[in-house]
Protein backbone atom coordinates (compact mmCIF):
# COMPACT_ATOMS: atom_id res chain seq x y z
CA UNK A 1 0.00 0.00 0.00
CA UNK A 2 1.06 3.15 -0.71
CA UNK A 3 0.65 5.99 1.69
CA UNK A 4 0.01 9.57 0.18
CA UNK A 5 1.46 12.34 1.68
CA UNK A 6 -0.77 14.86 3.36
CA UNK A 7 -1.41 18.00 1.48
CA UNK A 8 -0.27 21.01 3.71
CA UNK A 9 -3.14 22.99 4.42
CA UNK A 10 -2.82 25.44 2.39
CA UNK A 11 -2.50 22.80 -0.07
CA UNK A 12 1.47 23.19 -0.54
CA UNK A 13 1.80 20.18 -2.95
CA UNK A 14 2.44 18.97 -6.53
CA UNK A 15 -0.69 17.48 -8.20
CA UNK A 16 -1.08 15.86 -11.42
CA UNK A 17 -2.51 19.27 -12.63
CA UNK A 18 1.09 20.81 -11.81
CA UNK A 19 3.15 18.40 -13.39
CA UNK A 20 1.49 18.42 -16.56
CA UNK A 21 1.74 22.74 -16.27
CA UNK A 22 5.40 22.38 -15.80
CA UNK A 23 5.56 20.31 -18.66
CA UNK A 24 3.88 22.74 -20.78
CA UNK A 25 5.91 25.72 -19.09
CA UNK A 26 8.62 24.19 -20.22
CA UNK A 27 7.58 23.91 -22.84
CA UNK A 28 6.47 27.80 -23.70
CA UNK A 29 9.98 28.49 -22.52
CA UNK A 30 11.94 26.92 -24.97
CA UNK A 31 9.69 28.00 -27.55
CA UNK A 32 10.18 31.68 -26.46
CA UNK A 33 14.52 30.66 -26.33
CA UNK A 34 14.39 28.73 -29.61
CA UNK A 35 16.60 30.97 -31.19
CA UNK A 36 18.73 32.33 -28.32
CA UNK A 37 19.42 28.47 -27.29
CA UNK A 38 20.78 27.50 -30.73
CA UNK A 39 22.76 30.65 -31.09
CA UNK A 40 24.67 29.48 -28.44
CA UNK A 41 24.76 25.87 -29.70
CA UNK A 42 26.40 27.52 -32.80
CA UNK A 43 29.35 28.72 -31.08
CA UNK A 44 30.27 25.92 -29.50
CA UNK A 45 28.50 23.19 -30.95
CA UNK A 46 26.18 22.10 -33.71
CA UNK A 47 23.66 24.52 -33.80
CA UNK A 48 20.39 22.36 -33.16
CA UNK A 49 19.42 22.84 -29.16
CA UNK A 50 16.74 24.70 -29.49
CA UNK A 51 15.27 23.30 -32.59
CA UNK A 52 15.68 19.56 -30.91
CA UNK A 53 14.32 20.76 -27.89
CA UNK A 54 11.37 22.59 -28.99
CA UNK A 55 10.83 18.95 -30.92
CA UNK A 56 10.67 17.16 -28.18
CA UNK A 57 8.90 19.61 -25.55
CA UNK A 58 6.04 20.17 -28.26
CA UNK A 59 5.21 16.48 -28.40
CA UNK A 60 6.06 16.07 -24.67
CA UNK A 61 3.21 18.60 -23.95
CA UNK A 62 1.30 17.21 -26.66
CA UNK A 63 1.44 13.68 -24.79
CA UNK A 64 0.98 14.46 -21.41
CA UNK A 65 -2.39 16.67 -22.68
CA UNK A 66 -3.97 13.64 -23.66
CA UNK A 67 -3.56 11.42 -20.77
CA UNK A 68 -5.27 11.29 -17.31
CA UNK A 69 -2.77 10.65 -14.80
CA UNK A 70 -3.33 9.38 -11.52
CA UNK A 71 0.02 10.10 -9.88
CA UNK A 72 2.26 13.17 -10.03
CA UNK A 73 5.06 11.31 -11.05
CA UNK A 74 2.61 9.49 -14.53
CA UNK A 75 2.93 12.82 -16.60
CA UNK A 76 6.67 13.14 -16.29
CA UNK A 77 7.54 9.66 -16.72
CA UNK A 78 5.30 10.07 -20.11
CA UNK A 79 7.14 13.50 -21.26
CA UNK A 80 10.68 11.70 -20.41
CA UNK A 81 9.90 9.19 -22.80
CA UNK A 82 8.46 11.62 -25.02
CA UNK A 83 11.73 13.28 -25.10
CA UNK A 84 14.07 9.99 -25.64
CA UNK A 85 11.80 9.32 -29.11
CA UNK A 86 12.39 12.80 -30.71
CA UNK A 87 14.70 14.34 -29.20
CA UNK A 88 18.29 12.87 -30.57
CA UNK A 89 21.48 13.74 -29.40
CA UNK A 90 22.75 13.85 -26.29
CA UNK A 91 20.27 15.74 -24.75
CA UNK A 92 17.46 13.62 -25.75
CA UNK A 93 18.27 10.63 -23.29
CA UNK A 94 19.81 13.09 -20.67
CA UNK A 95 16.69 15.13 -20.66
CA UNK A 96 14.79 12.07 -20.64
CA UNK A 97 16.04 9.91 -18.69
CA UNK A 98 15.88 12.65 -15.74
CA UNK A 99 11.81 13.05 -16.56
CA UNK A 100 11.46 9.66 -16.19
CA UNK A 101 13.64 9.70 -12.99
CA UNK A 102 11.92 12.40 -11.13
CA UNK A 103 8.56 10.77 -12.74
CA UNK A 104 9.20 7.51 -10.91
CA UNK A 105 10.28 8.93 -7.45
CA UNK A 106 6.73 10.77 -7.58
CA UNK A 107 4.51 7.73 -7.67
CA UNK A 108 1.66 9.15 -5.70
CA UNK A 109 -1.09 11.48 -6.20
CA UNK A 110 0.31 15.01 -4.61
CA UNK A 111 4.30 15.50 -3.44
CA UNK A 112 5.31 17.37 -0.86
CA UNK A 113 9.13 19.76 -0.78
CA UNK A 114 10.75 16.71 0.55
CA UNK A 115 9.66 14.41 -2.12
CA UNK A 116 9.86 16.70 -5.01
CA UNK A 117 13.70 17.05 -3.36
CA UNK A 118 13.98 13.35 -3.47
CA UNK A 119 12.61 13.20 -6.63
CA UNK A 120 14.96 16.48 -8.25
CA UNK A 121 18.04 14.28 -6.67
CA UNK A 122 17.19 10.91 -8.61
CA UNK A 123 16.67 13.14 -11.95
CA UNK A 124 20.86 14.64 -10.96
CA UNK A 125 21.83 10.99 -11.05
CA UNK A 126 20.77 9.69 -14.06
CA UNK A 127 22.23 12.53 -15.66
CA UNK A 128 25.38 11.87 -13.96
CA UNK A 129 24.82 8.48 -14.77
CA UNK A 130 24.23 8.37 -18.21
CA UNK A 131 26.37 11.70 -19.73
CA UNK A 132 28.96 10.85 -16.63
CA UNK A 133 29.69 14.45 -16.79
CA UNK A 134 30.50 16.54 -13.15
CA UNK A 135 30.21 20.28 -12.12
CA UNK A 136 32.80 22.38 -13.79
CA UNK A 137 32.66 20.32 -16.99
CA UNK A 138 30.43 22.77 -18.98
CA UNK A 139 27.32 21.05 -18.81
CA UNK A 140 23.77 21.06 -17.85
CA UNK A 141 25.59 19.79 -14.91
CA UNK A 142 26.65 23.01 -13.62
CA UNK A 143 23.03 24.25 -13.24
CA UNK A 144 21.19 21.61 -12.18
CA UNK A 145 23.10 20.44 -9.21
CA UNK A 146 23.41 24.35 -7.65
CA UNK A 147 19.37 24.62 -8.37
CA UNK A 148 19.35 20.89 -6.74
CA UNK A 149 21.63 21.74 -3.84
CA UNK A 150 18.93 25.51 -3.12
CA UNK A 151 16.38 23.34 -3.34
CA UNK A 152 17.28 20.72 -0.91
CA UNK A 153 18.97 23.67 2.01
CA UNK A 154 14.92 25.08 1.43
CA UNK A 155 13.49 22.64 1.80
CA UNK A 156 15.37 21.17 4.83
CA UNK A 157 14.63 24.65 6.01
CA UNK A 158 11.09 23.40 6.07
CA UNK A 159 10.34 26.47 2.99
CA UNK A 160 7.21 26.09 0.89
CA UNK A 161 7.68 24.32 -2.67
CA UNK A 162 7.49 28.01 -4.26
CA UNK A 163 10.13 29.12 -2.32
CA UNK A 164 12.29 26.04 -3.16
CA UNK A 165 11.42 26.12 -6.68
CA UNK A 166 12.01 29.98 -6.90
CA UNK A 167 15.65 29.62 -4.81
CA UNK A 168 16.53 26.79 -7.26
CA UNK A 169 15.57 28.43 -10.22
CA UNK A 170 17.67 31.39 -9.10
CA UNK A 171 20.63 28.91 -8.55
CA UNK A 172 20.10 27.16 -11.75
CA UNK A 173 20.63 31.12 -13.23
CA UNK A 174 23.86 31.86 -11.80
CA UNK A 175 25.27 28.47 -12.08
CA UNK A 176 24.16 28.58 -15.87
CA UNK A 177 26.62 31.87 -15.84
CA UNK A 178 29.30 30.34 -14.14
CA UNK A 179 29.67 28.34 -17.23
CA UNK A 180 30.70 31.34 -19.52
CA UNK A 181 34.30 31.08 -18.53
CA UNK A 182 34.44 27.42 -18.28
CA UNK A 183 36.12 25.54 -20.64
CA UNK A 184 33.97 22.35 -21.98
CA UNK A 185 35.33 18.48 -20.98
CA UNK A 186 32.51 17.23 -22.07
CA UNK A 187 29.76 16.98 -24.95
CA UNK A 188 30.27 18.45 -28.45
CA UNK A 189 31.98 21.76 -27.12
CA UNK A 190 34.90 19.91 -25.90
CA UNK A 191 35.96 19.23 -29.12
CA UNK A 192 37.11 22.85 -29.39
CA UNK A 193 39.67 22.86 -26.77
CA UNK A 194 39.97 26.14 -25.16
CA UNK A 195 37.91 28.11 -27.48
CA UNK A 196 34.87 26.58 -25.80
CA UNK A 197 35.91 29.58 -22.79
CA UNK A 198 33.78 32.48 -22.93
CA UNK A 199 30.70 30.96 -24.54
CA UNK A 200 27.45 30.05 -22.13
CA UNK A 201 26.80 26.78 -22.50
CA UNK A 202 23.55 25.63 -24.21
CA UNK A 203 22.49 22.37 -22.19
CA UNK A 204 23.10 24.73 -18.83
CA UNK A 205 20.96 27.40 -20.48
CA UNK A 206 17.98 25.17 -21.30
CA UNK A 207 18.11 23.31 -17.70
CA UNK A 208 18.15 26.81 -16.40
CA UNK A 209 14.69 27.13 -18.26
CA UNK A 210 13.59 24.09 -16.51
CA UNK A 211 13.42 24.56 -13.07
CA UNK A 212 12.47 28.64 -13.47
CA UNK A 213 9.37 26.77 -15.14
CA UNK A 214 8.67 24.88 -12.15
CA UNK A 215 9.61 27.77 -10.16
CA UNK A 216 6.59 29.65 -11.96
CA UNK A 217 4.89 26.60 -12.00
CA UNK A 218 4.71 26.21 -8.26
CA UNK A 219 4.40 29.61 -7.50
CA UNK A 220 1.79 30.71 -9.54
CA UNK A 221 -1.75 29.36 -7.26
CA UNK B 1 20.40 30.75 -46.73
CA UNK B 2 20.41 29.24 -50.25
CA UNK B 3 19.40 25.79 -50.42
CA UNK B 4 17.64 23.26 -52.95
CA UNK B 5 14.65 22.29 -49.88
CA UNK B 6 10.74 23.09 -49.33
CA UNK B 7 11.25 23.51 -45.87
CA UNK B 8 13.83 22.93 -43.02
CA UNK B 9 11.66 20.38 -40.77
CA UNK B 10 11.02 18.63 -44.03
CA UNK B 11 14.66 17.79 -45.80
CA UNK B 12 14.83 14.36 -43.83
CA UNK B 13 11.34 13.44 -44.37
CA UNK B 14 11.86 14.53 -48.18
CA UNK B 15 15.52 13.09 -48.63
CA UNK B 16 14.55 9.59 -47.77
CA UNK B 17 11.50 9.63 -50.10
CA UNK B 18 14.28 10.50 -52.25
CA UNK B 19 16.62 7.82 -51.61
CA UNK B 20 13.44 5.26 -51.68
CA UNK B 21 12.82 6.66 -55.59
CA UNK B 22 16.00 6.42 -56.56
CA UNK B 23 17.28 3.32 -54.81
CA UNK B 24 14.07 0.86 -55.50
CA UNK B 25 16.73 -2.15 -54.50
CA UNK B 26 16.75 -0.64 -50.62
CA UNK B 27 14.07 -0.89 -48.10
CA UNK B 28 12.72 2.75 -46.48
CA UNK B 29 10.46 2.71 -43.78
CA UNK B 30 9.60 6.39 -43.83
CA UNK B 31 7.32 6.29 -40.40
CA UNK B 32 10.66 4.60 -38.68
CA UNK B 33 12.99 6.50 -40.79
CA UNK B 34 15.57 3.40 -41.50
CA UNK B 35 17.39 2.30 -44.57
CA UNK B 36 17.70 -1.18 -45.04
CA UNK B 37 18.89 -3.70 -47.67
CA UNK B 38 16.51 -4.93 -49.72
CA UNK B 39 17.26 -8.98 -48.81
CA UNK B 40 18.02 -7.71 -45.01
CA UNK B 41 17.24 -10.57 -42.14
CA UNK B 42 19.03 -13.15 -44.15
CA UNK B 43 19.27 -16.09 -41.92
CA UNK B 44 23.14 -16.92 -39.85
CA UNK B 45 24.19 -13.55 -41.57
CA UNK B 46 25.56 -10.98 -38.80
CA UNK B 47 23.44 -7.76 -39.59
CA UNK B 48 25.01 -4.62 -39.72
CA UNK B 49 23.53 -1.43 -38.33
CA UNK B 50 24.57 2.01 -38.44
CA UNK B 51 23.22 5.63 -38.27
CA UNK B 52 23.88 8.91 -36.90
CA UNK B 53 22.69 12.92 -37.45
CA UNK B 54 21.96 13.59 -41.33
CA UNK B 55 23.77 16.12 -43.39
CA UNK B 56 27.10 13.47 -43.90
CA UNK B 57 25.12 12.02 -46.79
CA UNK B 58 26.31 9.62 -48.28
CA UNK B 59 27.67 8.55 -44.84
CA UNK B 60 25.29 6.18 -43.71
CA UNK B 61 22.25 5.55 -46.18
CA UNK B 62 24.59 5.37 -48.87
CA UNK B 63 26.41 2.66 -47.27
CA UNK B 64 23.86 -0.12 -46.97
CA UNK B 65 23.63 -2.78 -49.52
CA UNK B 66 25.72 -5.46 -49.86
CA UNK B 67 29.34 -6.16 -48.69
CA UNK B 68 28.25 -3.18 -46.08
CA UNK B 69 25.47 -1.97 -44.10
CA UNK B 70 22.12 -3.96 -43.18
CA UNK B 71 20.68 -1.08 -41.84
CA UNK B 72 21.22 2.88 -41.56
CA UNK B 73 19.28 5.26 -39.01
CA UNK B 74 19.57 8.88 -39.95
CA UNK B 75 18.78 11.04 -37.53
CA UNK B 76 17.53 15.18 -38.02
CA UNK B 77 20.44 17.17 -39.38
CA UNK B 78 23.52 16.51 -36.87
CA UNK B 79 21.21 15.28 -34.62
CA UNK B 80 21.60 11.60 -33.65
CA UNK B 81 18.75 8.58 -34.05
CA UNK B 82 16.45 7.98 -31.47
CA UNK B 83 16.54 4.71 -29.87
CA UNK B 84 13.44 3.65 -31.32
CA UNK B 85 14.78 4.03 -34.88
CA UNK B 86 17.77 1.57 -34.22
CA UNK B 87 15.57 -0.96 -32.58
CA UNK B 88 13.22 -1.08 -35.89
CA UNK B 89 16.32 -1.08 -37.76
CA UNK B 90 17.98 -4.07 -35.56
CA UNK B 91 14.34 -5.63 -35.46
CA UNK B 92 14.07 -5.32 -39.31
CA UNK B 93 17.69 -6.98 -40.16
CA UNK B 94 18.32 -9.61 -37.21
CA UNK B 95 18.64 -12.89 -39.09
CA UNK B 96 19.22 -14.46 -35.83
CA UNK B 97 23.19 -13.98 -35.70
CA UNK B 98 22.83 -10.90 -34.02
CA UNK B 99 23.82 -7.22 -34.80
CA UNK B 100 26.54 -4.99 -34.87
CA UNK B 101 26.15 -1.29 -34.12
CA UNK B 102 28.62 0.96 -35.80
CA UNK B 103 28.43 4.11 -33.70
CA UNK B 104 30.62 6.79 -34.31
CA UNK B 105 31.94 8.47 -31.09
CA UNK B 106 29.75 11.48 -30.04
CA UNK B 107 27.64 11.54 -26.72
CA UNK B 108 24.48 11.66 -28.43
CA UNK B 109 25.26 9.08 -30.63
CA UNK B 110 26.42 6.84 -27.78
CA UNK B 111 24.02 7.12 -25.40
CA UNK B 112 21.38 6.57 -27.91
CA UNK B 113 22.71 3.21 -29.41
CA UNK B 114 23.22 2.24 -25.48
CA UNK B 115 19.49 2.85 -25.13
CA UNK B 116 18.57 1.08 -28.21
CA UNK B 117 20.85 -1.86 -27.32
CA UNK B 118 19.06 -2.40 -24.09
CA UNK B 119 15.49 -2.80 -25.64
CA UNK B 120 17.40 -4.85 -28.16
CA UNK B 121 18.60 -7.18 -25.95
CA UNK B 122 14.99 -7.47 -23.85
CA UNK B 123 13.75 -8.07 -27.48
CA UNK B 124 15.89 -11.26 -27.76
CA UNK B 125 18.44 -9.84 -30.53
CA UNK B 126 22.10 -9.85 -29.83
CA UNK B 127 23.89 -6.74 -30.02
CA UNK B 128 27.49 -6.10 -29.94
CA UNK B 129 29.30 -2.21 -30.36
CA UNK B 130 31.45 -1.22 -31.81
CA UNK B 131 32.60 3.11 -31.54
CA UNK B 132 34.64 4.47 -34.10
CA UNK B 133 36.95 7.15 -32.37
CA UNK B 134 39.61 8.53 -35.28
CA UNK B 135 39.77 12.32 -35.23
CA UNK B 136 43.25 12.98 -33.95
CA UNK B 137 42.40 16.60 -33.45
CA UNK B 138 40.64 15.98 -30.30
CA UNK B 139 42.87 14.41 -27.60
CA UNK B 140 41.58 11.13 -26.67
CA UNK B 141 41.26 11.47 -22.56
CA UNK B 142 39.22 9.52 -19.87
CA UNK B 143 38.33 12.93 -18.83
CA UNK B 144 36.45 14.08 -22.08
CA UNK B 145 34.15 12.81 -24.45
CA UNK B 146 36.73 11.23 -26.32
CA UNK B 147 38.07 11.56 -30.01
CA UNK B 148 35.19 12.16 -32.54
CA UNK B 149 34.41 9.37 -35.19
CA UNK B 150 34.79 10.42 -38.80
CA UNK B 151 36.50 9.16 -41.87
CA UNK B 152 37.29 5.72 -40.83
CA UNK B 153 33.22 5.11 -40.42
CA UNK B 154 33.54 4.27 -44.20
CA UNK B 155 36.62 1.63 -43.61
CA UNK B 156 34.76 -0.09 -40.57
CA UNK B 157 31.41 -0.82 -42.52
CA UNK B 158 33.02 -1.59 -45.90
CA UNK B 159 35.70 -4.09 -43.74
CA UNK B 160 33.32 -5.56 -41.53
CA UNK B 161 30.64 -5.60 -43.89
CA UNK B 162 32.57 -7.62 -45.99
CA UNK B 163 33.57 -10.08 -43.33
CA UNK B 164 30.06 -10.11 -42.65
CA UNK B 165 28.94 -11.49 -45.94
CA UNK B 166 31.07 -13.68 -45.61
CA UNK B 167 29.42 -15.43 -43.01
CA UNK B 168 31.55 -14.66 -39.74
CA UNK B 169 29.96 -14.55 -36.59
CA UNK B 170 29.01 -11.76 -34.75
CA UNK B 171 32.41 -11.97 -32.41
CA UNK B 172 34.78 -12.00 -35.36
CA UNK B 173 32.76 -9.03 -37.05
CA UNK B 174 32.87 -7.08 -34.40
CA UNK B 175 36.58 -7.93 -33.63
CA UNK B 176 37.51 -6.86 -37.16
CA UNK B 177 35.19 -3.30 -37.02
CA UNK B 178 37.83 -2.78 -34.00
CA UNK B 179 40.87 -3.74 -35.40
CA UNK B 180 40.29 -1.22 -38.11
CA UNK B 181 38.75 1.49 -36.17
CA UNK B 182 42.52 1.08 -33.97
CA UNK B 183 44.55 1.16 -37.21
CA UNK B 184 42.70 4.09 -38.76
CA UNK B 185 43.13 8.08 -37.89
CA UNK B 186 41.99 11.42 -39.40
CA UNK B 187 42.58 14.99 -39.65
CA UNK B 188 39.97 17.40 -41.21
CA UNK B 189 40.70 21.60 -42.24
CA UNK B 190 37.61 23.53 -43.46
CA UNK B 191 37.82 26.47 -45.76
CA UNK B 192 34.03 28.05 -45.03
CA UNK B 193 31.32 27.17 -42.27
CA UNK B 194 28.24 25.03 -43.27
CA UNK B 195 24.86 26.19 -42.89
CA UNK B 196 22.60 23.73 -41.77
CA UNK B 197 18.46 24.12 -42.66
CA UNK B 198 17.42 24.86 -39.64
CA UNK B 199 19.86 27.71 -38.58
CA UNK B 200 19.33 29.07 -41.95
CA UNK B 201 23.24 31.16 -41.37
CA UNK B 202 26.72 29.78 -41.36
CA UNK B 203 27.69 28.71 -38.21
CA UNK B 204 30.64 30.45 -37.94
CA UNK B 205 32.40 33.13 -39.43
CA UNK B 206 36.03 32.78 -41.56
CA UNK B 207 37.94 35.29 -43.52
CA UNK B 208 38.74 34.88 -46.95
CA UNK B 209 42.06 34.42 -46.03
CA UNK B 210 41.51 31.50 -42.77
CA UNK B 211 41.23 28.04 -42.39
CA UNK B 212 39.51 26.24 -39.45
CA UNK B 213 42.43 23.29 -38.76
CA UNK B 214 40.89 20.10 -36.66
CA UNK B 215 37.37 20.15 -37.48
CA UNK B 216 34.85 17.68 -37.01
CA UNK B 217 31.81 17.00 -39.12
CA UNK B 218 29.15 19.05 -37.51
CA UNK B 219 29.97 22.73 -38.63
CA UNK B 220 31.85 23.52 -35.13
CA UNK B 221 34.82 25.60 -35.41
CA UNK B 222 38.27 23.33 -35.20
CA UNK B 223 41.06 23.60 -32.86
CA UNK B 224 42.52 26.67 -34.10
CA UNK B 225 42.23 29.41 -36.90
CA UNK B 226 45.39 29.82 -39.13
CA UNK B 227 46.32 31.69 -42.33
CA UNK B 228 45.53 29.64 -45.45
CA UNK B 229 48.52 27.96 -46.82
CA UNK B 230 49.04 25.80 -50.04
CA UNK B 231 47.41 23.03 -50.34
CA UNK B 232 51.22 20.54 -49.41
CA UNK B 233 51.68 22.68 -46.26
CA UNK B 234 48.58 21.79 -45.35
CA UNK B 235 48.72 18.09 -46.31
CA UNK B 236 51.77 18.48 -44.27
CA UNK B 237 50.01 19.46 -40.93
CA UNK B 238 47.38 16.76 -41.41
CA UNK B 239 49.93 13.75 -42.41
CA UNK B 240 51.81 15.24 -39.57
CA UNK B 241 49.27 14.69 -36.74
CA UNK B 242 47.62 11.83 -37.80
CA UNK B 243 51.55 10.25 -38.00
CA UNK B 244 52.22 11.72 -34.48
CA UNK B 245 49.41 9.52 -33.33
CA UNK B 246 49.87 6.44 -34.80
CA UNK B 247 53.85 6.34 -36.76
CA UNK B 248 54.01 3.99 -40.05
CA UNK B 249 57.54 2.48 -41.22
CA UNK B 250 58.43 2.14 -44.28
CA UNK B 251 56.45 -0.91 -46.33
CA UNK B 252 53.67 -0.61 -43.96
CA UNK B 253 50.34 -0.87 -46.12
CA UNK B 254 47.66 1.54 -45.82
CA UNK B 255 44.25 2.57 -46.91
CA UNK B 256 43.83 5.92 -47.73
CA UNK B 257 40.67 8.72 -48.01
CA UNK B 258 40.91 12.02 -49.06
CA UNK B 259 37.00 12.59 -48.33
CA UNK B 260 35.75 15.99 -49.46
CA UNK B 261 33.48 17.79 -46.42
CA UNK B 262 30.63 18.45 -48.96
CA UNK B 263 31.59 22.09 -50.41
CA UNK B 264 34.91 21.33 -51.78
CA UNK B 265 35.36 20.49 -55.97
CA UNK B 266 36.73 16.77 -56.63
CA UNK B 267 39.65 18.68 -58.62
CA UNK B 268 40.78 20.24 -55.62
CA UNK B 269 40.39 16.94 -53.81
CA UNK B 270 43.09 15.22 -56.24
CA UNK B 271 45.43 17.97 -55.23
CA UNK B 272 45.32 17.19 -52.17
CA UNK B 273 45.39 13.21 -52.95
CA UNK B 274 48.46 14.10 -54.93
CA UNK B 275 50.01 15.71 -51.74
CA UNK B 276 49.46 12.77 -49.71
CA UNK B 277 50.52 10.11 -51.70
CA UNK B 278 53.90 11.81 -52.41
CA UNK B 279 54.54 12.48 -48.94
CA UNK B 280 54.23 8.71 -47.69
CA UNK B 281 56.11 7.67 -50.76
CA UNK B 282 58.71 9.50 -49.37
CA UNK B 283 58.31 7.75 -46.07
CA UNK B 284 58.39 4.64 -48.08
CA UNK B 285 54.62 4.17 -46.97
CA UNK B 286 52.17 2.21 -49.66
CA UNK B 287 49.22 3.40 -50.65
CA UNK B 288 47.52 0.10 -51.25
CA UNK B 289 43.97 1.27 -51.83
CA UNK B 290 42.39 4.38 -51.69
CA UNK B 291 38.98 7.02 -52.16
CA UNK B 292 38.94 9.99 -53.18
CA UNK B 293 35.63 12.00 -52.73
CA UNK B 294 33.23 12.93 -50.76
CA UNK B 295 32.02 10.03 -48.23
CA UNK B 296 31.70 11.68 -45.13
CA UNK B 297 30.49 15.05 -45.65
CA UNK B 298 29.61 17.92 -43.47
CA UNK B 299 26.46 19.65 -45.17
CA UNK B 300 27.94 22.52 -47.47
CA UNK B 301 31.17 22.54 -45.66
CA UNK B 302 34.46 23.48 -47.88
CA UNK B 303 37.06 21.46 -46.82
CA UNK B 304 38.91 18.34 -47.05
CA UNK B 305 39.93 14.93 -44.73
CA UNK B 306 42.44 12.39 -44.46
CA UNK B 307 41.77 9.34 -42.80
CA UNK B 308 45.03 6.81 -43.37
CA UNK B 309 44.37 2.94 -41.70
CA UNK B 310 47.37 0.75 -41.54
CA UNK B 311 46.04 -2.40 -43.14
CA UNK B 312 46.95 -5.88 -42.76
CA UNK B 313 46.29 -8.85 -45.60
CA UNK B 314 43.11 -9.50 -44.11
CA UNK B 315 41.52 -6.03 -43.83
CA UNK B 316 42.87 -5.45 -47.66
CA UNK B 317 41.50 -8.79 -48.98
CA UNK B 318 38.14 -8.19 -47.15
CA UNK B 319 38.50 -4.11 -48.61
CA UNK B 320 38.82 -5.56 -52.39
CA UNK B 321 35.52 -8.04 -51.62
CA UNK B 322 32.58 -7.12 -53.48
CA UNK B 323 30.37 -3.79 -52.52
CA UNK B 324 26.99 -3.36 -53.95
CA UNK B 325 25.44 -0.27 -52.11
CA UNK B 326 24.66 3.78 -53.46
CA UNK B 327 28.16 5.13 -52.64
CA UNK B 328 30.21 2.53 -53.20
CA UNK B 329 30.39 -0.30 -55.60
CA UNK B 330 33.07 -2.86 -56.88
CA UNK B 331 33.43 -6.15 -57.22
CA UNK B 332 31.06 -8.80 -58.82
Amino acid sequence: MTTSPVPTMNGDSVDTDRARTWVQAIAAAVDQHKDHLTQLDSAIGDADHGTNMHRGFSAATTAVAAMEPDTVGAALITAGTTLISTVGGASGPLYGGAFRAIGKALDTPTAGTQQLAAALAAGLASIQKLGAAAPGDKTMIDAYAPALAAFQQQAGAGADLAAAATAAADAAEVGMRSTTPMQARKGRASYLGARSIGHQDPGATSTALVFRALAETLGAR
Amino acid sequence: MKKFINAPEAVLAEALSGIAAAHPELKVDAENKVISRGDAGRRGKVALVSGGGSGHEPLHGGFVGLGMLDAACPGEVFTSPVPGQMLAAAQAVDGGAGVLFIVKNYTGDVLNFQMAAELAAEEGITVETVLVDDDVAVKDSTWTAGRRGTGATVFVEKIAGALAEQGAGLAAVAEMAKRVNAASRSFAVALTACTTPASGKPGFDLPEDEMEVGVGIHGEPGRRREKLRPAKEIVATALDAILTDQPLDTGDETIVMVNGLGGTPLIELYVVFNEVAAALADKGVVVARNLVGNYVTSLDMAGASLTVCRADADMLSLWDAPVNTPALRWGS
